[in-house]
């Protein structure tokens, strides 16, 4: 693995392995700690983003790596008009490994073709968003012990939800997996999820529009923000954005083992309350998508630890 | 209806009944100063009607955008007024800028540069994805 533009492109083995190397880097810190030393990381963020952008810095320099890049568009070359193959080619001669963050669809597989080092994607516009997905899965792995026999409630956004589309595609590998999508009308999963993906692989699937009624069912609770800047509309935006509020009365039905996942920034959908209650998990996420871009980041620099 | 043999040319054969036009048209059969005979809703065992060009000189043909157009059409290359060669063409994995993506949010619709890529993903559905953005092709004749 030269890249990582799609979650797809990962086998369950090789999930599996940077799981494992993850659960090494939370058990034995000190064992990495210089493991990229005279490394770069790029971060080349032509959208604006915290969590990702800082996550992966965080992850290299924990690893005794080393940064440089840009946090958005106007501070870098694309302002004058310069094209991603060249901003990349560009950075690929000061950088190890390049994470890259961009609106627009496919960007970040257009940098593979000329970056010459490692490409990351850190999110493509609505499309893909791997690594947010690592994070997903670690969270997962570590709340249930692994990834069979789930039942799965995706909730809010589901059109527009890049990491609902990667979570989905990586889930789909596993036995006994199911899926509850919950969503208005408008925001529900592309059409091709269920006919590319879930239908030819017989996986049961419902598209619901009732949160509380699906709650007793769900091991997992994935919860998603209504994207402002995903709509073309503001008033589409206005009707749909407190479509779902997760509250401490609505999770009195749920399981007690239920798992809340949410890949943040939350805005209303998750009521603060809910952040003291024992299967709130997703400030864990957050930890746990740095564990993973580090197993990354070592895995595609090939560094032997 | 009698249309003469032709010595040196091509002969694209099975066309869908009534897509023949388009295909002269996208082969920009126009522009040729040699002889084209479009023959439309000939009689065809196996399709009940068919549509057939022949072409009075043997030109470079784009497999690629035929295959993606009408996957079902055979072509005959004749020379000296005998069969030279022939293909049966099929949908190709691949097709580049024959159709464009039409996804706002594409990078293909800000970078000028960049070559318009569709990868088949369901031979059955003639299904064809962006190979940047998974969008499904816009169909070049419907």
């Amino acid at each position: 693995m030269k890249n990582l533009i799609d979650i797809m492109q990962l086998s369950t083995d090789e999930l599996q392995e940077l799981i494992d190397r993850a659960m090494d880097i939370i058990a034995n810190p000190a064992k990495y700690a210089e493991a990229c030393h005279g490394k770069k990381l790029a971060t080349l963020f032509f959208e604006p983003s915290t969590r990702t952008r800082l996550s992966f810095e965080a992850a290299m320099y924990e690893l005794g790596g080393n940064v440089i890049g840009f946090s958005e568009a106007n501070s870098s070359s694309a302002a004058k008009g310069e094209s991603v193959a060249d901003t990349v080619r560009t950075v690929g001669c000061y950088a190890d490994i390049i994470a890259m963050r961009h609106p627009k669809e496919g960007a970040p597989l257009v940098a593979t073709r000329t970056a010459g080092v490692p490409v990351v994607n850190a999110g493509d516009g609505g499309h893909n968003h791997p690594t947010q997905t690592l994070a997903d899965l670690l969270t997962i792995y570590r709340e249930k012990g692994g990834f069979e026999n789930l039942t799965f409630g995706l909730c809010g956004d589901l059109k527009f939800g890049r990491t609902v589309h990667s979570l989905i595609s990586a889930m789909s590998r596993y036995k006994g997996v199911k899926f509850v999508l919950i969503s208005p009308e408008e925001l529900r999963v592309p059409r091709y999820i269920i006919t590319d993906l879930l239908e030819p692989k017989h996986i049961p699937y419902a598209e619901v529009t009732s949160l509380e009624a699906a709650m007793p069912d769900l091991d997992i609770l994935y919860m998603t923000r209504v994207q402002r800047e995903r709509f073309f509309n503001e008033a589409d935006y206005m009707r749909l954005k407190d479509t779902y509020i997760l509250t401490p009365d609505k999770l009195r039905a749920a399981k007690k083992d239920l798992a809340i996942l949410h890949p943040l920034p939350r805005v209303n959908e998750i009521s603060v309350a809910v952040d003291d209650d024992p299967r709130a998990c997703y400030f864990k996420q957050v930890l746990n998508g740095k564990y993973m871009r580090m197993a990354l980041i070592l895995k595609l620099l090939e560094v032997n630890v | 209806m009698i249309i003469g043999q032709i010595k040196d040319g091509i002969v694209l054969d099975h066309i869908t009944a009534g897509r023949g036009m388009d295909i002269y048209r996208i082969l920009g059969l126009d522009k040729l100063d040699c002889t084209v005979a479009m023959i439309k809703n000939a009689d065809s065992v196996k399709k009940g009607k068919k549509d057939i060009i022949k072409i009075g000189q043997v030109i470079d043909l784009d497999f690629t955008v035929l295959g993606y157009i009408d996957p079902g059409i055979t072509v005959n290359i004749i020379q000296d007024g005998k069969l030279a060669k022939r293909e049966h063409l099929s949908l190709p994995e691949r097709v580049t800028d024959i159709i464009h993506c039409k996804n706002p949010r594409c990078i293909t619709s800000t970078e000028q540069e960049l070559r318009h890529e569709f990868r088949l993903v369901d031979r059955e559905k003639k299904l064809y994805r962006c190979i940047y953005c998974e969008s499904p092709a816009p169909k070049v004749v419907d």
